[in-house]
């Protein structure tokens, strides 16, 4: 590495500082700027006339004019490697736990701790001496946790690269030299297990990227059979406060069929994450009868926390999630909530004194917005195997309003919608997706045409249901009744789903089938019911029968009476 | 490092900037001007251009006043003789006590380490059954009462800073009409709370400025109470006032607004200061409440808006009475399981009931026929609002429990109730 440059502080407003540098700088480099014994962690965004305009991921009191700045010449990155599940990070990759041991309860600024865990790993090199190599390429493996964890070679290299020595099978520690390469001008490079990437540069390393058509299963009826997310996709939650975006989330982390969840709590309330912290560890994970938390990495910058490293965290997480995804792993990022990344980016971009565009937020906000979900993917990696990342990020819209920067900058990018509504959850629906607004554009466990004819019975029956508002019942036909409670018991036992509940709480794709199944020959079966009073009856009653199915385990051994009953009971009156 | 600065360049607003070397950025710096000594802080560094707030406000500065750099951030003083003390926005003294100035401690201080957080699970009592039984405060939360003008909320958080069960209770008042003022000092005083209690005062005729302050002073305050192991409350009323002078000083800076005048980092403003909320393992715990105004009863208005993004449910506070509806603790499934075993069933049963009772008064209103059931909703509604949802109202939970079983018994059967049978059981009123 060339000696580092140096500059000095000539300015400060709010959290950015602006640097008069010496010899050269590159932008979003990463610099510390040096208050009394402290070192404060930057990032270059502007360089205008021979001043830097860094942002500082620390609160800024206490710099001066003429304060030393050390430019360290990279980019701001994060370490990859074994021993990064279980972890519990702030934005910049700090383990907060080990901050915690070491400056108690605060959080105190300028003290960065090493991301990966110093200690050896059972290696297994898969290349030898001799062999050409190019960025992404695997040397080797270690088992970490559930997983083989692979040793990629540093996807930031160019060209091609030449092994001239790797390790023998053996316990190393992480940042033990374990292979040593050479390119073609004879200019060497020592490689451990623990490699370095740039956040904001997407890691490569893969054949070619696949269309998403794999269903993830979330165990949310609503989702996986109206709503349905691929592996590999994104989509996003916007709702008003109190509508549950975070609920959502969490049991979306607990229950989703992946092999990891990146959780990046961003700009959020620190309690939820103590939550997550205090129980997952305790959760066992059914696929795999392990504690939840050995496939969990949490990425936690709160909103006291300063906002630059809340821009940042998101981008460490994505990265990590791509690291993961290069193993042949299916990850799924849940991001909450990229509203408040986006006002990060309308602080700093206030600050800089850009032209703003809508509310203020700065004219790049969709390029950015897109070049993140952008991240998502499914790809077929060099060996054939397969893996994915999947995005799915809350948005908090001003006011409840989704005509705002944020969501409508997202919406264009993702593949599904999932739009809370106050309406449903003052009402105490969960989850309280709005099932006529939101929309998906992937496919799911069951095939469209059902599910577009079902969902036809819902709109339908809201129709009747509005109007029935302005003429009353009295004023509505039987068979628009009829029609109107067929769209309420679809709300009811379908597209709701009691989280109390351990057994309705999260469903299996089969039993979801079986219940739609259910649920399809009751929307589309017509029913001898005398009038009104006869029909709102004969719902109700099979309502509470399929619900109390809902509640029954396929295992309790009233599982099989209850379908029965429920299926018999809907037999009794519908016209063959 | 003690140089006096004696040109200053610009006054812009409250924002005064001088040409000065070595200073650090929200350093304090003491301003001496006709009107006598006032404080200032640096919120932007240009070169040797300091821009600095003037917390006493910039009417009446000269170009040619002095400004000397004190070298250190805005602090605090910290230690028991706070108690029962009264003081202004920017930490003097607003009672006739001392000025003090042992163990200063910084404000807006570093943010508690997530990991370090615990879950909240201990319960504050405060007397007022809407709270106790419905929507219970637990330790380390923060909750905002929406409210609007005109509405009781001064007098709300003075019974519960005079009933709250906490060590000590830090009121911080932003823009305050005097009156108000004299009210919270008058009714702590004689109540005797006054002694565990500690304010910080800005009313509405101070500088703006000192009222950006008075959050941070309180909450650093509390905060190293709770470190010493106090259980704090903190009151703040009313942080709309707190945003209306950050979106103050914001366009004064010429900062670009983001929505309806207000700074892009309100959210972040508001999040810093509620996120003091925290309960120390092996020590005390901040808990705060906040009085936030809703500008014309919209709850969509930016502030009410990000602060309910931000805190952990919130009070509703209408026509005199914390409304059962929308408001929401939403920890207090955390505590409300540990009380008493009827609390929970209780606590759904009566709102239940009260939910039906006013689809009956609706009817009611729109000229329908009462049913007998209708007639027993409206007695029930009618005795629920007066012994349980009165701001009067001041009984502990337990009994506000066992009301709650009579008014149910003198209103309705048992069976009427929809509550669980083991429970009519043991709590049903027996005849007497």
């Amino acid at each position: 590495m060339e000696s580092a440059s140096k500059g000095y502080v000539t300015g400060v407003n709010g959290n950015m500082v602006n640097v008069r540098f010496a010899s050269q700088v590159i932008k979003n480099e990463v610099g510390y700027i040096h208050v009394g014994d402290t070192r404060l962690k930057s990032e270059i965004i502007r360089i205008t006339d021979g001043v830097a305009s860094m942002q500082v991921y620390e609160m800024t009191g206490g710099i001066a004019v003429g304060d030393e700045v050390e430019f360290t010449g990279e980019m701001l990155s994060v370490e990859l490697g074994p021993g990064l599940l279980t972890q519990v990070f702030d934005g910049l990759q700090n383990p907060l736990p080990g901050l915690a041991e070491k400056c108690g309860f605060f959080l105190e600024r300028g003290v960065y701790l090493p991301p990966l865990p110093d200690r050896d790993w059972e290696f297994t090199p898969a290349k030898e001496a001799g062999d050409t190599v190019i960025a992404g390429d695997i040397l080797g493996s270690v088992p970490e946790g559930l997983f083989t964890h692979q040793i990629f070679v540093p996807f930031t290299l160019q060209g091609e690269w030449k092994v001239r020595s790797i390790r023998e099978k053996g316990s190393y520690n992480v940042h033990a030299t374990i292979a040593v390469i050479e390119d073609g001008n004879g200019s060497q490079m020592d490689l451990s297990m623990a490699i370095t990437q740039p956040v904001k540069v997407a890691i490569k390393g893969y054949d070619e990227r696949l269309r998403p058509d794999e269903p993830m299963v979330t165990k949310v009826r609503i989702i996986d059979t109206f709503l349905p997310v691929a592996k590999g996709g994104t989509y996003c939650i916007p709702g008003p406060f109190g509508a549950g975006k975070t609920v959502l989330q969490h049991l979306t982390s607990r229950n989703a069929e992946v092999d990891v969840v990146i959780i990046a709590a961003c700009g959020e309330r620190a309690g939820e994450v103590v939550e997550v912290l205090k129980e997952f560890p305790e959760l066992t994970d059914p696929k795999t009868g392990r504690s939840l938390m050995e496939r969990t990495i949490i990425i936690c910058n709160t909103s006291s926390m300063p906002v630059a490293a809340r821009e940042a965290s998101v981008y460490t997480a994505v990265t990590m999630a791509e690291y993961y995804r290069n193993m042949g792993l299916d990850v799924l990022l849940l991001a909450d909530s990229t509203s408040r990344w986006a006002q990060a980016m309308r602080e700093m971009s206030g600050r800089l004194e850009e032209i703003p565009g809508d509310e203020a937020f700065p004219a790049y906000l969709e390029s950015r917005i897109a070049e993140f979900y952008e991240r998502a993917g499914k790809v077929r990696l060099r060996d054939g195997r397969v893996g994915s990342v999947t995005i799915g990020g809350t948005v908090s819209p001003a006011g409840g309003n989704f005509e705002e920067p944020v969501t409508q900058a997202t919406l264009k990018v993702v593949g599904a919608f999932h739009g809370l509504s106050r309406e449903r959850s003052d009402a105490r629906k969960y989850p309280a997706i709005d099932p006529l607004d939101s929309w998906s554009k992937y496919e799911g466990i069951i095939g469209k045409e059902k599910v577009d004819d079902a969902y036809s019975y819902l709109r339908r029956g809201n129709e009747v249901g509005q109007m029935m508002k302005v003429v009353g019942e009295e004023g509505t036909s039987l068979e628009d009744y009829i029609l109107y409670q067929k769209g309420e018991f679809m709300d009811a036992v379908y597209l709701q789903q009691n989280s109390f509940d351990p057994v309705d709480d999260a469903v299996l794709p089969e039993r979801q089938r079986l219940a739609f199944s259910i649920l399809y020959d009751v929307l589309t079966s017509r029913f001898s019911l005398e009038d009104k009073k006869d029909a709102r009856a004969f719902f109700n009653e099979l309502r509470q029968r399929f619900l109390d199915w809902n509640g029954t385990a396929t295992d309790d051994e009233r599982y099989q009476g209850r379908l029965d009953d429920l299926r018999s009971f809907a037999d009794q009156r519908r016209v063959k | 490092m003690q140089k006096v600065y004696t040109k200053i360049e610009s006054i812009v607003g409250n924002v005064i900037t001088v040409r000065a070397e070595g200073v650090r950025n929200n350093d304090l710096a003491e301003i001496t001007t006709s009107r006598g000594k006032g404080y200032a802080n640096v919120i932007k560094l240009d070169g040797d251009k300091v821009s600095l707030q003037v917390f006493q406000g910039a009417m009446g500065v000269s170009t040619g006043d002095s400004v000397r750099f004190l070298g250190v951030p805005m602090r605090v003083s910290f230690s028991d003789n706070l108690l029962g003390r009264i003081f202004d926005g920017s930490g003097h003294p607003r009672d006739n006590g001392p000025e003090l100035s042992e163990n200063m401690v910084e404000i807006g201080g570093p943010s508690v380490n997530p990991a370090r957080r615990i879950m909240p699970k201990k319960m504050i009592r405060t007397g007022i059954p809407m709270i106790d039984v419905f929507n219970t405060l637990v330790e380390s939360q923060k909750l905002p009462i929406f409210s609007v003008s005109g509405e009781p909320y001064n007098e709300l958080l003075a019974r519960i800073a005079m009933q709250a069960e906490v060590d000590i209770i830090v009121l911080g008042g932003m823009g305050l009409k005097y009156d108000d003022y004299l009210f919270f000092r008058d009714t702590l005083e004689k109540s005797g709370a006054i002694s565990r209690t500690i304010m910080f005062v800005h009313t509405a005729s101070d500088p703006t400025v000192e009222c950006t302050l008075v959050p941070d002073l309180s909450l650093a305050v509390a905060e190293r109470f709770a470190l010493q192991g106090k259980k704090v409350l903190v009151l703040l009323t009313d942080m709309t006032n707190f945003c209306d002078a950050l979106k103050e000083t914001a366009i004064t800076m010429e900062q670009v607004p983001s929505n309806r005048g207000y700074p892009g980092d309100l959210y972040s403003s508001l999040a810093s200061r509620y996120e003091k909320a925290v309960s120390f393992e092996g020590a005390g715990s901040v808990t705060i409440l906040a009085v936030t105004t809703m500008p014309g009863d919209d709850v969509t208005h930016p502030v009410p808006d990000n602060t309910g993004y931000i805190t952990e449910g919130q009070y509703y506070l209408r026509y005199g009475h914390i409304e059962p509806f929308g408001s929401l603790s939403r920890l207090k499934q955390n505590v409300n399981k540990d009380t008493r075993d009827d609390h929970r069933s209780l606590m759904d049963g009566m709102i239940k009931l009260y939910s039906a009772y006013k689809d009956s008064l609706e009817k009611r209103s729109m000229g329908f026929m009462m049913s007998d059931w209708d007639e027993k909703l409206l007695a029930y509604g009618e005795a629920f609002e007066s012994r349980m949802m009165d701001l009067k109202v001041n009984i502990p939970l337990e009994e506000a429990l066992d009301e709650g079983w009579r008014i149910l018994a003198e209103c309705f059967e048992p069976t009427e109730t929809g509550l669980r049978s083991d429970l009519i059981e043991r709590y049903w009123p027996k005849e007497s």
